[in-house]
C-alpha cells in the first residue's frame, strides 16, 4: 500500500467567530476519512469547495499536522513525525500545485527551479536530469534559462510536473492542476501527465471540481462531500452506477458540449 | 496563444537616472569635499560678511552662493555639509534597514510566538512620539554623530518590521513556500532562498525612503542644536542660522534648504524607480 | 427579428501596440442569448468592457459602430455614451466577492443605484429590491438585505448581483463568465435563473464564457473567438451538430465530456492553430494594421 490512512480528522480555528476573549472556535474540515491507496494507482478525489479535498491532499503530504487519526506512507506512520524526520522522506512524496503562477518562485529561472530540490536531496547529475525532466514534459531545453512569468499557462504547469518527477518520487499529489488552463492546454496536461503516471509507475493522486477530467485520468474515485467520503468506487462503476444522492447531484450538474442534454 | 502584455516595452526611467545623478553628485562631493570646496567652510571673514550669490549685484567674486553673516563660504559648507548628510543617510539607513527587516522577515514567516513578541514591541515602540524619544536619547547620550546615527535607528526600525512583516506574511502564504516544504527545505533556509529575494524590492524601496528621512532627522537636530557640535558645517545647522538673517541673506536659508528638499526626494525617488526597475514582474 | 445590440467592426488595440479585437462583428436580438466564447487572451472580455466604456486606458478604439436599439454609440460623447448604457445596460460580474463592497450591507447596494441614477424614491428601491430578491429565489430576505457580503456564500452573492443586474429592468444585460467562480452544483442553479430571469424580462444577453458545455445550455447564438477575431458566428444547435470552422472543431473536441471519455478532452493540434494564427496575420494585412 502506498497509503493507509485512518480515521483522518482536521480542523482550523474559525478568526470570523472568534470572540473577543479566548480561542477561536475550531471548524472540523475533515471529518475521520479512511481509505487505502494501492501503488500504481491512479485516485481521482472529487469535491466542490468547502469539501476538503484540497485539505485531505496537503495533510497526506503533512504540510497540515492531523489533529487524530493516523497516515501511513508506505508501511511508515507519518502522522506524527517532526519535519526533520520527514525531511528525509519528503523526496518519496511530491505534489504539483494548482496555480503555477503562485507555487514557482518568480525570481527563479526554470532550470533553477527543477534542479534546486534535486540538489537539497544531493542527487547526482542534476543537469543531466533537469534536461531529462524538461524533455519529459515535452519543453524544449532553452525553457531552462526563462523566469515563469515568461512562459504560457500551460508552460508553467508542465514546469511544476518536471519539478516533481525530476525527483523520481514514488507517489504524486495534483492539486486540481488544470483549472486555471484553457481546454486546448487542459487536453495536453492530461495526456502527458497519464502517460508519465504509466511510464514511471507512478502512484497519482488528482485532486479536481471536474468529473469530466477524473473521468478521462484515473481509475478510482473518492467523492468527498462537507469533511466525509460519500462514495469510493472504481472510475467506470461510478459513472455508470453512482450510489451517493449528492454523486448523482455533482453529476447531473456538468454542463455537457451538447444542447440535447435535459438540463435547464 | 498570444501575450499582448510581453509586447509593452516599459520606458526607461527618467526620474531614476536624475535622482540617481543628483545622488551620485552628492557621494562624490562629500567623498572629494576638501579638493572641491572652493574655500574652508570655517574660515571667517567679516569683511566679507553676507556677500550675494554671483549673479547680484555686490557679489564677490569666488563666493558663488554668497557668504553667511560671518563671512563664510556658502558653497563649501553645503559641500562640506553633504558628508555629514551621506554618513549619517548611509550608515543610519542601512543598519536600520537591516535590523528592522531582519525582525520583521522573522515575524512575518515564522509567525507564532516569534510575531507575538516582535509585534507587541513595535506597538509599544511605536506609541512613543519619536521627535521627543530622539531629543530625549540624544539629551542622555550626549550630542555628536554616532548619538545621531543611534537615535535614527531606535526610533525608525519599526517602520521596516511593519512593511516587511506584512510583505513576508503575503509571501508566506504562496503556494511557493508549501512547495519548498514539499522539497525538504528547511524553513529557515525558506526564510532566505525563497522568500527574501521576493521582499527585497520592497527592502530597497524602504531602505531609499529611510535615507532621505534620515537626513531630515539629522538636519531637525541640527536645527534643535542637538546634532554635532556647531564647528562642522551641517545642513540643519545651516538652516537655523539662515532663519535669524532670512531678510537681510536669504541665500544663507534657501540654498541648504533647496540642497536638503532635492536629496530627501532623490532618495524616494531613487527607490521607486529601483523598485519598478528591478520589479519586472506580476505584481 | 432585428437586433437590439449590433456591433460591426470593432477594431480596438493597445495604443501603439498590438491589435486586441480585430474587426469584430455581432448582433444581439431582443430577448436572445449571444455566447462570446474563447480562450483566455482571446479579447472576448474586451468586447463587454468596448460597451460598458471600461476600457483600461491604454486601449483605444480604432473603428467601427455600435448600435444599441438604433442608435451609433461610439459617435457619441463619453459622457453622453455613458449615460445611455448606464440607463439600458447592466453587467453580471465575474467575481461575486470583489464586486460587492464588503464593508456595505446587500439592499442599500442594489437600491443605490435606483435611488441615484434613475430617481426612485427610497420605498420604490426597496419594494423592487425585496421582489427581485424574491424572484432569485433568496430565503428570508429582510435578513439577507441587512447582511454584510461576507455573510452570504458565493451562490447567494452571484444571485444578488443577478437581482441587482436586472433591477431597473435593462433591456441588455452583458454577463462575464458569471459562474466560472462556483461550484458545479451551485453554476447549474445559477445557470437556470440567469436563463429564467432573462426569458421572463425579455432581456438581451451577451454571456461571456471560455466552456462550451455552458454556453450550450444557455445561448442562442454565438461567436467563437480567437486573437480577437470572430472566426465562427453560428445559432447554437448547427455549431454543436456542425462545427464549420477547424478551430471551433478542435475546441469542441478539447471540451471534456465524461460521457465520451476517449472523444473528448482532445488537444487543439498544431496545425489547427497554425492555420487560424494565419488566418490573423492574412486579417492584419488586409486591414493594414500590421
Amino acid at each position: 500500500m502506498m497509503y493507509e490512512i485512518r480515521d483522518l480528522r482536521l480542523s482550523f480555528p474559525d478568526l470570523a467567530h472568534k470572540p473577543l476573549l479566548g480561542a477561536a472556535p475550531r471548524v472540523e474540515v475533515l471529518k475521520g476519512i479512511s481509505f487505502d491507496l494501492p501503488k500504481g494507482t491512479v485516485l481521482g478525489i472529487v469535491g466542490g469547495s468547502g469539501s476538503g479535498k484540497s485539505t485531505l491532499g496537503r495533510a497526506m503530504l503533512r504540510l497540515l499536522k492531523p489533529d487524530a487519526g493516523s497516515i501511513r506512507f508506505d508501511g511508515t506512520d507519518i502522522t506524527h513525525m517532526d519535519e526533520d524526520a520527514l525531511r528525509g522522506m519528503r523526496r518519496r512524496f511530491q505534489m504539483i500545485f494548482q496555480d503555477p503562477m503562485s507555487s514557482l518562485n518568480p525570481r527563479r529561472r526554470v532550470g533553477g527551479l527543477i534542479a534546486g530540490p534535486m540538489r537539497l536531496h544531493r542527487m547526482d547529475n542534476v543537469d543531466a536530469r533537469v534536461k531529462e525532466a524538461l524533455d519529459m514534459v515535452g519543453l524544449p531545453q532553452s525553457f531552462a534559462a526563462r523566469y515563469p512569468h515568461e512562459l504560457s499557462g500551460g508552460q508553467r504547469q508542465r514546469v511544476g510536473i518536471a519539478r516533481a518527477i525530476a525527483l523520481r518520487p514514488d507517489f504524486i499529489l495534483a492539486d486540481e492542476i488544470v483549472s486555471g488552463l484553457d481546454v486546448s492546454s487542459q487536453a495536453q496536461v492530461l495526456n502527458f501527465l497519464g502517460e508519465l503516471v504509466r511510464d514511471l509507475g507512478l502512484t497519482l493522486a488528482f485532486i479536481s471540481h471536474d468529473l469530466s477530467v477524473i473521468r478521462r485520468l484515473c481509475t478510482r474515485v473518492l467523492v468527498l462531500h462537507q469533511g466525509e467520503i460519500v462514495e469510493e468506487a472504481d472510475t467506470a462503476q461510478l459513472f455508470d452506477a453512482p450510489r451517493a444522492d449528492y454523486t448523482r447531484e455533482l453529476l447531473s450538474a456538468i454542463p455537457l458540449p451538447d444542447p440535447h442534454q435535459r438540463w435547464v | 496563444m498570444r501575450d499582448a502584455r510581453a509586447e509593452v516595452k516599459r520606458p526607461i526611467g527618467l526620474r531614476l537616472w536624475l535622482s540617481g545623478g543628483w545622488i551620485a553628485l552628492l557621494a562624490l562631493a562629500a567623498i572629494f569635499a576638501p579638493l572641491i570646496a572652493p574655500h574652508d567652510p570655517l574660515a571667517q571673514d567679516l569683511f566679507l560678511g553676507r556677500m550675494p550669490p554671483f549673479w547680484m549685484d555686490g557679489a564677490e567674486p569666488g563666493y558663488w552662493l554668497g557668504t553667511d553673516s560671518l563671512g563664510r563660504d556658502v558653497l563649501s559648507r553645503i559641500i562640506h555639509g553633504a558628508q555629514i548628510a551621506m554618513i549619517v543617510a548611509l550608515v543610519a539607513g542601512t543598519i536600520t534597514c537591516v535590523i528592522g527587516a531582519s525582525l520583521g522577515l522573522m515575524a512575518g514567516y515564522y509567525r507564532g510566538w516569534a510575531d507575538r513578541v516582535i509585534s507587541r514591541l513595535v506597538d509599544i515602540w511605536m506609541a512613543f512620539p519619536p521627535v521627543l524619544f530622539a531629543i530625549l536619547l540624544i539629551a542622555v547620550l550626549g550630542p555628536g554623530l554616532m548619538s545621531i546615527i543611534i537615535a535614527i535607528i531606535v526610533i525608525d526600525w519599526t517602520r521596516f518590521a511593519r512593511v516587511i512583516r506584512a510583505e513576508a506574511l503575503t509571501q508566506g502564504a504562496m503556494d511557493y513556500v508549501a512547495s519548498a516544504q514539499v522539497a525538504g527545505r528547511t524553513r529557515f533556509s525558506t526564510m532566505l532562498a525563497e522568500i527574501l529575494p521576493n521582499v527585497l524590492p520592497t527592502v530597497v524601496a524602504l531602505l531609499t525612503l529611510e535615507m532621505g528621512i534620515a537626513v531630515i532627522v539629522e538636519a531637525i537636530l541640527s536645527f534643535v542644536n542637538l546634532s554635532i557640535s556647531t564647528d562642522s558645517p551641517t545642513w540643519g545647522g545651516m538652516i537655523a542660522e539662515g532663519r535669524t538673517s532670512v531678510h537681510q541673506a536669504w541665500w544663507v536659508l534657501v540654498f541648504p534648504l533647496v540642497a536638503l528638499f532635492l536629496t530627501v526626494l532623490s532618495f524616494s525617488q531613487l527607490g521607486e524607480g529601483l523598485k519598478d526597475r528591478f520589479d519586472p514582474v506580476l505584481r | 427579428m432585428s437586433a437590439y445590440l449590433s456591433i460591426r467592426n470593432l477594431t480596438v488595440r493597445l495604443k501603439n501596440g498590438p491589435v486586441i479585437l480585430r474587426s469584430v462583428s455581432l448582433e444581439v436580438a431582443a430577448g436572445q442569448v449571444h455566447g462570446l466564447v474563447g480562450e483566455s487572451g482571446a479579447g472576448k472580455s474586451m468586447i463587454g468592457k468596448t460597451l460598458l466604456g471600461t476600457l483600461p486606458r491604454a486601449m483605444e478604439i480604432t473603428a467601427g459602430e455600435i448600435w444599441l436599439d438604433g442608435t451609433e454609440l461610439l459617435s457619441q460623447s463619453p459622457a453622453d455614451r455613458r449615460r445611455r448604457i448606464g440607463a439600458t445596460a447592466a453587467l453580471i460580474p465575474q467575481d461575486p466577492l470583489t464586486a460587492l463592497n464588503p464593508s456595505k450591507r446587500i439592499g442599500p447596494q442594489i437600491t443605490r443605484r435606483l435611488v441615484d441614477i434613475l430617481g426612485w424614491t427610497a420605498a420604490d428601491a426597496d419594494a423592487r429590491a425585496r421582489e427581485l430578491l424574491d424572484e432569485v429565489q433568496i430565503p428570508q430576505i429582510s435578513r439577507v438585505m441587512r447582511s454584510y457580503p461576507h455573510e452570504l456564500s458565493g451562490g447567494m452573492r452571484q444571485r444578488i448581483l443577478i437581482a441587482s443586474a436586472f433591477a431597473a429592468e435593462p433591456k441588455l444585460i452583458i454577463a462575464d463568465e458569471p459562474t466560472t467562480a462556483l461550484d458545479v452544483t451551485v453554476q447549474k442553479q445559477i445557470l437556470r435563473l440567469i436563463r429564467n430571469m432573462q426569458h421572463r424580462h425579455g432581456t438581451a444577453l451577451l454571456f461571456v464564457t471560455h466552456d462550451l458545455g455552458v454556453v450550450s445550455k444557455i445561448c442562442d447564438t454565438l461567436s467563437v473567438l480567437y486573437a480577437g477575431k470572430v472566426v465562427e458566428e453560428a445559432r447554437m444547435q448547427r455549431f454543436f451538430m456542425r462545427p464549420i470552422h477547424p478551430y471551433s472543431q478542435a475546441l469542441l473536441a478539447a471540451t471534456p465530456s465524461y460521457l465520451d471519455p476517449e472523444g473528448s478532452l482532445m488537444p487543439v493540434p498544431a496545425n489547427v492553430i497554425d492555420a487560424v494564427e494565419e488566418e490573423v496575420r492574412f486579417h492584419d494585412i488586409r486591414a493594414g494594421t500590421r
